[in-house]
């Protein structure tokens, strides 16, 4: 029985392996996601079938209720929606692996020292993850403000946790050293590791965000890895060792598109008051606003745009308006193409999720590097509620926060059109020189209704 | 031995993911990570096998809360990403 087992969940691996290996291109990535959840559900099926479970009314009853929920979750988020709720699935992983270790520690509270570690970690790593992206979640839906929350001594505080969760730790293997008993330091395990997930994701501010979601995607899969340890399970170890190294990845690109390192999204709390704020050089200036009727003639003789979204569209729910726009442009000749910045948005390729939703194919959804060599050429780029990813500050002003991160070079395109609703700072909370060029010229109002209105012009005509 | 040979069989898979990973394109990050999420809901196989042979009130308890966390995770997991790869097409079509 357990030689046929593990040929199963052989085969599980090799579906989740295939399923990821089809998610390298967008014709096929929905038949690889398919694969992966056939995979899932063998490895359920099989593991179900083995006679050492015994009590299926519970099982019954949790699969039911998180089976409902899911499926509820998913019909009903709206695209828009899609940071928080990965956020929060990301969270579900993590506590389900703290659970799982916790019920093994209670059913085999003395059993060797490898599996009490790896049933320890995986304790320390699911609480870390779930009340962090519980907090990810807070921020994103607004329920937390997305500033930083910082306060004296929080780094400290964090590392006196950390150490406190270590010295548990090797108590929970020497037990006699202390006279504290296991089920106790197990039981301060969670709450510690919960607390450090609320301490190590408040500071981080908003822009920040697609790393921090990252960082958790890759930890809720080295819970199950954990877990996959702690029951000497290697589909388990396969699976989580296959996610932690896809959000390690994810995490990577995300800090290279922001030019900085993960110990500095992590601990710097950019953006927050008391940091380099201060009015840039270049940013006295006229601004020089526009009417819709203006900005649709020269829309209508432009030969060529380039539309740079943010989060200021998916605030607007602008991305189908954006594309009516895009779809009139076309027929009046411009070749019309989408520059989506790494990091905008709330997590990594929200921009994409968003246009696609709105019908825009994905062979014009070009990427920062595949764009800004054509940028010189383009007559008109529509700059949509992006601040930081378009600030020309990173490239010019050497004293600049955000100097030397890649950004995509709207002001080199002949126009520039800024729709914002304010002459606020992005979340980075700098200044942007770029509404102040000689060929910029700011839109203001609510993104969906700016777009609106021009595209209603296209229409009268 | 036991343990070692655990961690060949993470060392692998970590080098088997990076090398698949990479190859994802960013347009696809978005689905990439719930799916990989929906992934990591591979847990629930621990669930089951600590919900169903839990005796006394606290690990049932516990049990069943780590089933129907994994499972949100799993359901949800998939269908949202199968939900947003289906809006990802090539050629436009006209809105239903």
């Amino acid at each position: 029985m357990i030689f046929l087992i593990n040929s199963v969940y052989i085969v599980c691996s090799v579906l989740f392996i295939m399923g990821l290996k089809l998610m390298s291109s967008p014709a096929t990535a929905r038949r690889g996601n398919l694969l992966s959840a056939v995979g899932m559900f063998l490895a359920v099926i099989i593991t179900l079938l083995d006679r050492n479970i015994l009590s299926y009314q519970w099982i019954l009853i949790g699969i039911v209720l998180g089976a409902l929920i899911g499926v509820l979750a998913a019909r009903l988020v709206a695209m828009t929606d899609m940071p928080q709720m990965v956020a929060a699935f990301n969270g579900f992983g993590g506590i389900a692996s703290l659970l799982v270790a916790w019920v093994l520690f209670f059913k085999s509270p003395n059993t060797e020292s490898f599996t009490l570690t790896t049933l320890y970690l995986s304790v320390f790593i699911g609480g870390i993850t779930f009340t962090g992206s519980m907090v990810a979640f807070g921020k994103l839906d607004g329920k937390i403000t997305t500033k930083p929350v910082l306060f004296r001594g929080q780094q400290f505080v964090n590392s006196l946790i950390l150490l406190a969760l270590l010295c548990f730790g090797v108590l929970f293997l020497f037990p006699d050293l202390a006279g504290i008993s296991r089920s106790s330091l197990i039981l301060y395990a969670v709450i510690l590791s919960g607390i450090l997930g609320v301490m190590v994701v408040i500071p981080i501010g908003g822009a920040d965000m697609p790393v921090v979601i990252s960082l958790l995607n890759s930890y809720s899969g080295l819970a199950a890895c954990a877990a996959g340890f702690a029951i000497r399970n290697n589909l388990l170890i396969v699976s989580g060792a296959l996610v932690g190294a896809s959000g390690i990845i994810l995490t990577n690109i995300m800090c290279k598109a922001m030019n900085r390192s993960l110990t500095n999204v992590l601990f710097s709390g950019f953006g927050s008051a008391g940091g380099s704020v201060v009015a840039e050089e270049g940013d006295e200036g006229e601004i020089r606003p526009i009417n819709s009727e203006d900005a649709y003639l020269i829309l209508e003789a432009a030969s060529s745009v380039v539309i740079i979204p943010g989060y200021g569209m998916a605030v607007a729910q602008a991305q189908h308006v954006v594309r009516e726009l895009a779809d009139l442009l076309e027929q009046n000749g411009a070749e019309v193409n989408f520059a989506i910045h790494p990091v905008a948005g709330r997590m990594p390729g929200h921009m994409n999720v968003l246009l696609a939703e709105a019908n825009v194919s994905y062979d014009k959804m070009r990427e920062m590097d595949d764009i800004n060599p054509m940028m010189e050429t383009v007559d008109v780029a529509i700059v949509i509620g992006a601040n930081d990813v378009v600030n020309p500050a990173a490239r010019e002003v050497e004293n600049s926060p955000i100097y030397g991160m890649p950004i995509i070079s709207a002001d080199k395109a002949r126009t520039v059109f800024v729709l914002k609703r304010s002459m606020r700072t992005g979340f980075a909370g700098i200044g942007n020189p770029l509404f102040f060029k000689e060929n910029t010229r700011m839109l203001f109002g609510d993104a969906k209704a700016s777009i609106q209105a021009v595209v209603a012009q296209f229409k009268e005509s | 031995m036991d343990a070692v040979y655990l961690f060949f069989v993470l060392i692998l898979s970590i080098f088997l993911g990076l090398e698949l990973i990479r190859k994802v394109p960013s347009t696809l990050h978005t689905p990439l990570m719930s799916g990989s999420n929906a992934i990591s809901g591979i847990t629930l196989v621990g669930a089951l096998t600590s919900a169903g042979s839990a005796d006394s009130r606290v690990t049932i308890v516990l049990g069943t809360l780590a089933v129907a966390f994994a499972t949100i995770n799993v359901v949800g997991g998939y269908l949202v990403t199968d939900r947003m790869l289906g809006m990802f097409k090539k050629k436009k079509e006209s809105d239903s």
